[in-house]
């Protein structure tokens, strides 16, 4: 077997496991004020992180470009209470006419 | 997206499912930009596709792939993508008391545990229709998630050089839009408010510092000190 085969592997398994121990932690552990609360506050630290990375991160830095407006009309169609799809297509097509036109990265 | 309040069960499912769809629609765009990176960074067709049918997890496997990329070696590419990896154990022991499930049912649980299914599932209300909202928002988005990103890897892996520039399509910042659609409903109060914004100060902060993948992990520390702060002072998280 290929070294890139035992790296694809190895790290598959590994990111399994992790999945994996998450279910196996009792019950009791996870209704502990303490554990209870940062079990609820992990993912939406986590998923902002990777919103502000997404939109301004480029590589190993950050790049202000045509995401961060295109993020922000998105925003603009989630206070409108517009369905997921349309949020999306929002900042796509923000981003896509910016960067057409030019006015942006 | 929260499904409708006031809503028949039936109402609600379609409203779920469409969501679902959209959301595995959403995640194809970037799929097949991971399978063109997969196949032009020298992994075969078939290395790449092991990649979004084992690992399946999105973060980990670009993390993976561009470590290569740049000239990384094969341990640095699996522990990149490992600590990427780390948040769906935050995600599963989060979604384990919503989902109750077992056996073969939990293993397969475990494998969709990614940043989508869980932010679906969280983001309806886990007492509408007794957490059946939010168990159905969890699988059916996982079943969708799993066959269009699958699906539009292998399309990636073929057709690496025939693919126009994704950029100039906006599919960038419809990632963004994406998973910043599916982590505001789940912000409804000050507290977690602040350790949104926390969260993505600190890993903008370290962005430019240390190898990609790390800044995400590094926001964790956020939910840890808040998390602290509000269970020891009276009257709860509400601020």
């Amino acid at each position: 077997m290929s070294a890139l085969w035992i790296t694809i592997l190895g790290a598959s398994l590994g990111c399994y496991v992790l999945k994996l121990l998450g279910v196996v932690i009792p019950k009791s552990f996870l209704e502990k004020p303490l554990v209870f609360e940062i079990t609820h506050l992990l993912p939406i630290a986590l998923l902002s992180a990777i919103v502000a990375i997404q939109t301004l991160g480029d590589g190993q830095g950050l790049l202000l470009d045509a995401r961060l407006p295109a993020l922000g009309a998105s925003l603009i169609a989630l206070r409108l209470k517009a369905p997921f799809i349309a949020v999306v297509l929002t900042a796509a097509i923000v981003a896509a006419l910016l960067r057409y036109f030019g006015l942006a990265a | 997206m929260r499904a409708t309040a006031g809503a028949t069960w039936d109402q609600t499912r379609l409203e779920i499912t469409r969501n679902a769809l959209s959301i595995g629609i959403a995640v194809a765009t970037y799929g097949v930009s991971f399978g063109a990176l997969g196949t032009t960074t020298g992994l075969s067709v078939l290395q790449t596709c092991a990649l979004s049918i084992l690992m399946f997890t999105g973060g980990s496997q670009f993390a993976l792939v561009s470590t290569i990329a740049s000239g990384g070696s094969g341990v640095s590419a699996a522990t990149a993508a490992i600590l990427l990896g780390t948040r769906n154990t935050a995600y599963s022991m989060r979604m384990t008391p919503i989902l109750k499930a077992s056996g073969f049912k939990k293993l397969l649980a475990s494998h969709w545990t990614i940043d989508e299914s869980t932010a679906m599932g969280l983001a309806q209300d886990e007492t509408t229709f007794d957490g059946k909202a939010s168990r159905f928002a969890f699988w059916s988005t996982g079943l969708s998630v799993f066959v269009l990103w699958n699906t539009s890897t292998l399309i990636g892996a073929f057709a690496a050089n025939s693919i126009g520039d994704p950029k100039a399509l906006g599919l960038d910042a419809a990632i963004s839009a994406g998973l910043f659609a599916l982590v505001y409903p789940q912000i409804k109060n000050r507290g977690q408010l602040i350790v949104a914004l926390g969260g993505a100060l600190v890993a903008l902060s370290l962005a430019s510092f240390v190898m990609p993948g790390l800044p995400i992990i590094a926001s964790s520390i956020v939910a840890f000190i808040a998390g602290y702060i509000f269970t020891n002072r009276p009257g709860g998280e509400k601020l």
